[in-house]
C-alpha cells in the first residue's frame, strides 16, 4: 500500500523551477532514498511534503489524503515527522524536552488545563516524559538528558532530532542528510538505528543522502533527482550503473 | 490648498528621510535598532543652535560643524556601546544597550540645557516666494533642497565609492565581507558616522524651521523616523527616503484634514496599515529562509 | 490610602510599603510580558498599552458604573486580553523587529486615543478612582499569578511556547500550530498587563496617559530580561531590581536617569543574558548534587 505519493509535483520560485513534475510512490515499510547533486531540489522536495511550501503544480498524497495545502503543523498531526538538513533543535532547552516538544502533535493537554493541573494532564506528563525517555535510551542519550540541546556534540545532535522526530510516532520519517558530518562509525551506528526503528515502529522512511554507501546499504529502492527531474529510480544495484545517473553526478565534478 | 499641505509635508518628510536614512543603513549592517538615534538628531539641532547663538556661524556652517560633531558622536556611542556587543550575544542585549543611550544622552541634554524649550536667533530672513499660486518660504525652501542633495549625495556614495560598495557588501554579509579583507570595523564606523550626520542635519533645520529645540525632541522624532524605515523597508535606503517623505505627507495632510489631536497616532496608523498589507515593507525584499 | 495599607503601616514604613506594592504589579506585568517576548520569543515593545487599557477600564467600571473591585479587574484584564487577541492576529505574521516596531505603533495609538478619550479625562487623566489595591491583595494576585505561570511552564503548553522560540520551523514540525500559540501566549500576556493595570489604577488613585508611554514598555521590558528571558526567577529579579532602582537612585536624585541609561548599557556589556541568564538551572543543580532535577527552567 503506498504510503506516499507524488503526482507531477512542481515548484517554482520566482523564474526557478525547483522542482519539475515529479513522481514518486513510496511504499509502505520501505526505506526509499532520494540522491541527487546539490541543488537538485532534494530539500525543496521534503520542505513540500512536510507543508512548508504548497506545491506549484501537482498533487501531494498521504495515505490516500491529498495534503497539497495542508499546514506543516498538521501534516505533522498526520504523521509525518522530519529531521532537517541544518540541524534545528531546540537550543536553550534540554535534550529531554527536546523530545517532549516532539510529541505535542499528539498530546492534548490544552492551556486552561495545563494552567489548573487537571489529574489527565498530570497523567498525560508522565506518558509524554516516559516515552521521551524510551526514545533517548533508543539513541543512546539517556544520560544526557539534562544537558542543553547546544551543548552535544554534532552527532549527537542528529541523534536527538532523529529521537524528537520518533516522539510523533509518525508513520512517515523524512531523514533529511542524518549522517552529514558522522564519521564512518557514526555512520554504521545510525544504520542501525535506522533499521532498528524501521523494523521497531513499522515506520516508512524517506531518506535524503549524500553519502553513497549509506544509501546503497539501507535504501530498498532510491529516485535520482537532478535539476528538479527524477532522472532515474530503482533498486540500488540498477541505480548504481545507471548511465544517467553517473552523468549527472560526474557532470558536476562530484 | 492642497498644495501648501503637500509643500508642508514634503518639507517635513524630509527632515524625517534625513533621519530614517540612519536608521536604515545602521540596521542594514548590524541589525541594530539604534535608539540613540533620535538623540544624536536632537544634539544637532542643539549643536546648531550653540553655534549660532555663542558664537555667531550662519546656518550653514553651523549644519556642517554640527554634524561634524554629531559624526563623532555617533562614532563613539558606536565604540562604547554596541562594538563590544557585537557577534557575542543576542539581538536584545543590543536593543537594550541603545535604548541606555538614549536615555543617557536625553538625560544628559537635559541636565546641561534644561528641559524649557529653546528658539534659535533670527539665523533666516522670512523671505517668501511665489511659485504660481503657492507660497514658499526660505527656510522650507532651503529644507527640500538641503534635504534632497544630501540625499542624491548619499545615494552616489554608496552606490558609486568604494566605502560604499564596502558598505553594501557589508550589508548582504557581513562575515563574508570580513573574510573578503574588509575591514568591517571602519565600515560600520562609518556607516554610523554619515547617519549621525544626515540626521544632525535635519536637526539643526528642523530647530530653525519650527523654531524649538528642547532635549526630548529626540524621542517622538526618532520613533516616527523609525517607523518611516520600516514602512519603507528596513534596511533599504531607498526605502527610508519614501518612507520619511510619505510619513511627512500623511501626517501634514491628517492633521489638515482629520485632526490634529490624532497627529502621532498617524504615524504609527500608517506603519501598521503598509505591514498588514506588504510585511517586508515598501521597498524591502522578502527574506526566503533556508530550511 | 488603602484603610489595610493605613493599618500596616504601623507595622512597616509606607515608604517601604509603597515599594513592596509597587513591585507586587511589576511583577504582575512582566510575568505577562515574559510569556509574550521572554518565552515565546515575540518582541513586545507595547506591554504599557495594555497596562492602560485595563487600568482605565476599571478604573471607569468601578468609578462610573459601580463594579465590584474584583470585576473591575477582571473586566478590565479581558478587554485588555481582547485586544492583545485583535493586534496579535495581523501583527503575529510579522517578523522580530517589524513586530517590535508594529506592537511600538499600537502602544503609541493606544495612548493618543486615551489622550483624547472623554470619560478618560483625556490629558488631564483620571482621579478619584477607589483605592481597593492594597499589600494582600496585590500579593496574593501576584503568587496565584506566579503559580499559574510556573505550572504553565513546565507543562506541555510551555515546552510549546519555548519550541516556539527557539525555532519555529522545527516547533511546527512537531505539531505546535505556532500561529495559534503566539496569539495565545499575545493574548495571555496582555491579560495579565490589564490586570497589572487595573491594580495599578486602583492604588494610585490617579492615572493619566503619560503613565502607559513608551518608556513604561521599555521598563516592563527590561524587567524581563535583565533578570534572564523566559525564565520566572529571571523576570522576578529583574521586577525586583527596576523597582528598587529608582527608589535607590534617588539618592542622586536628578543625576538618576543619566546612571539608569548607563547602567543598562554596562548591564549588557557584561551580562548581556540577564543576570541570571547565563546562569544554567542544571549546572547549578548539577553542582549542588540534587537528584530531582527540574527542566524547562532556562
Amino acid at each position: 500500500m503506498p504510503v506516499l505519493t507524488l503526482e507531477g509535483i512542481s515548484q517554482e520560485f520566482g523564474g526557478l523551477r525547483a522542482l519539475d513534475g515529479v513522481n514518486m510512490v513510496v511504499e509502505e515499510g520501505e526505506i526509499f532514498g532520494i540522491i541527487g547533486p546539490n541543488g537538485a531540489g532534494k530539500t525543496t522536495l521534503f520542505n513540500i511534503i512536510t507543508g512548508i511550501y504548497i506545491p506549484s503544480e501537482g498533487d501531494l498524497i498521504f495515505k490516500e489524503q491529498r495534503i497539497n495545502r495542508m499546514a506543516t503543523h498538521n501534516i505533522a498531526r498526520l504523521g509525518i515527522g522530519r529531521t532537517f538538513q541544518n540541524i534545528r533543535l531546540f537550543n536553550k532547552l534540554s535534550v529531554l524536552d527536546n523530545v517532549r516538544v516532539g510529541s505535542h502533535g499528539i498530546s492534548r493537554s490544552g492551556f486552561f488545563k495545563s494552567l489548573l493541573g487537571l489529574p489527565s494532564m498530570l497523567r498525560e506528563e508522565k506518558e509524554i516524559k516516559g516515552r521521551a525517555e524510551e526514545l533517548l535510551e533508543l539513541v543512546g542519550l539517556y544520560d544526557k538528558k539534562m544537558e542543553y540541546a547546544d551543548n552535544l556534540a554534532y552527532g549527537e545532535q542528529r541523534r536527538l532530532e532523529i529521537a524528537r522526530a520518533l516522539a510523533l510516532k509518525p508513520s512517515l520519517l523524512l531523514l533529511d542528510e542524518p549522517a552529514a558530518g558522522m564519521n564512518s562509525g557514526e555512520k554504521v551506528e545510525l544504520m542501525k538505528l535506522i533499521e532498528q526503528i524501521r523494523q521497531e515502529m513499522k515506520l516508512t522512511i524517506l531518506l535524503v543522502e549524500h553519502d553513497m554507501s549509506l544509501v546503497m546499504n539501507i535504501c530498498e529502492r532510491i529516485a535520482v533527482l537532478d535539476y528538479g527531474r527524477k532522472i532515474a529510480e530503482g533498486p540500488p544495484e540498477e541505480i548504481k550503473n545507471d548511465e544517467r545517473v553517473i552523468q549527472s553526478y560526474l557532470g558536476v565534478g562530484a | 490648498m492642497f498644495w501648501e499641505q503637500l509643500l508642508n509635508g514634503l518639507t517635513l518628510g524630509s527632515t524625517y528621510a534625513l533621519i530614517a536614512l540612519g536608521y536604515t543603513m545602521v540596521y542594514g549592517i548590524v541589525q541594530l535598532i539604534n535608539f540613540a538615534h533620535g538623540e544624536i538628531y536632537m544634539f544637532g539641532a542643539f549643536a546648531g543652535l550653540i553655534l549660532v547663538s555663542f558664537f555667531g556661524f550662519n546656518l550653514i556652517a553651523a549644519m556642517l560643524v554640527a554634524m561634524l560633531f554629531c559624526m563623532l558622536l555617533g562614532i563613539l556611542v558606536e565604540r562604547i556601546a554596541y562594538r563590544p556587543l557585537r557577534g557575542k550575544s543576542s539581538r536584545l542585549s543590543a536593543l537594550i544597550s541603545a535604548i541606555g543611550v538614549s536615555i543617557f544622552l536625553s538625560t544628559l541634554m537635559a541636565l546641561m540645557a534644561g528641559t524649557n524649550t529653546h528658539r534659535y536667533p533670527e539665523v533666516i530672513a522670512h523671505q517668501t516666494y511665489h511659485l504660481g499660486s503657492l507660497d514658499l518660504s526660505l527656510m522650507q525652501i532651503l529644507i527640500l533642497a538641503v534635504s534632497a542633495l544630501l540625499m542624491i549625495g548619499l545615494q552616489f556614495m554608496v552606490q558609486k565609492t568604494r566605502i560604499g560598495k564596502a558598505m553594501r557588501a557589508c550589508s548582504q554579509d557581513l562575515d563574508a565581507s570580513y573574510l573578503m579583507g574588509i575591514n568591517v570595523n571602519r565600515v560600520i564606523s562609518f556607516t554610523f558616522a554619515v547617519g549621525s550626520a544626515l540626521a544632525a542635519a535635519g536637526g539643526v533645520m528642523v530647530g530653525v524651521y519650527y523654531n524649538a529645540v528642547w532635549p526630548y525632541m529626540g524621542m517622538m522624532a526618532g520613533l516616527k523616523a523609525f517607523a518611516a524605515a520600516v514602512m519603507g523597508g528596513i534596511g533599504s535606503i531607498p526605502g527610508a527616503m519614501i518612507g520619511g517623505l510619505s510619513l511627512g505627507i500623511m501626517e501634514i495632510m491628517g492633521v489638515a484634514y482629520l485632526s490634529s489631536s490624532y497627529k502621532d497616532a498617524i504615524a504609527f496608523g500608517m506603519l501598521i496599515l503598509v505591514l498588514l498589507i506588504r510585511p517586508q515593507g515598501l521597498m524591502g525584499q522578502k527574506i526566503s529562509k533556508k530550511v | 490610602m488603602n484603610a489595610l495599607d493605613a493599618t500596616l503601616t504601623q507595622y512597616i514604613d509606607p515608604y517601604y510599603l509603597r515599594i513592596m506594592i509597587l513591585l507586587g504589579i511589576n511583577i504582575i506585568l512582566a510575568l505577562g510580558l515574559n510569556l509574550i517576548t521572554g518565552v515565546t520569543g515575540q518582541l513586545s515593545m507595547g506591554h504599557a498599552g495594555f497596562m492602560s487599557i485595563g487600568a482605565y477600564t476599571s478604573a471607569i467600571l468601578s468609578m462610573q458604573f459601580g463594579f465590584s473591585y474584583l470585576m473591575a479587574l477582571l473586566t478590565g484584564a479581558a478587554v485588555a486580553a481582547f485586544f492583545g487577541f485583535l493586534i496579535g492576529i495581523p501583527t503575529l505574521r510579522l517578523e522580530g523587529d517589524y513586530l517590535a516596531m508594529v506592537t511600538i505603533g499600537f502602544a503609541e495609538i493606544i495612548r493618543v486615543f486615551f489622550l483624547n478619550f472623554e470619560p478618560g479625562g483625556r490629558a488631564v487623566g483620571l482621579s478619584g478612582i477607589p483605592q481597593h489595591t492594597n499589600f494582600i491583595t496585590v500579593w496574593l494576585i501576584a503568587l496565584i499569578i506566579i503559580a499559574l505561570n510556573t505550572r504553565l511552564l513546565k507543562s506541555r503548553m510551555g515546552r510549546a511556547f519555548y519550541a516556539i522560540r527557539e525555532n519555529e520551523i522545527a516547533a511546527a514540525s512537531t505539531g505546535i500550530d505556532t500561529t495559534r500559540l503566539k496569539i495565545l501566549a499575545f493574548t495571555a500576556g496582555s491579560f495579565l498587563g490589564g490586570l497589572g493595570g487595573g491594580l495599578y489604577s486602583h492604588y494610585m488613585y490617579y492615572i493619566n496617559p503619560q503613565d502607559f508611554g513608551f518608556m513604561k514598555s521599555i521598563e516592563l521590558l527590561n524587567m524581563v530580561i535583565l533578570g534572564g528571558m523566559g525564565s520566572i526567577p529571571g523576570t522576578i529579579l529583574g521586577s525586583f531590581i527596576l523597582t528598587l532602582a529608582p527608589e535607590m537612585l534617588r539618592i542622586v536624585a536628578e543625576y538618576r536617569l543619566l546612571f539608569y541609561g548607563a547602567l543598562l548599557v554596562i548591564l549588557m556589556i557584561f551580562r548581556p543574558n540577564g543576570i541570571l541568564g547565563d546562569v544554567r538551572i542544571y549546572d547549578l543543580k548539577k553542582r549542588w548534587g540534587r537528584k530531582e532535577v527540574k527542566t524547562c527552567q532556562s
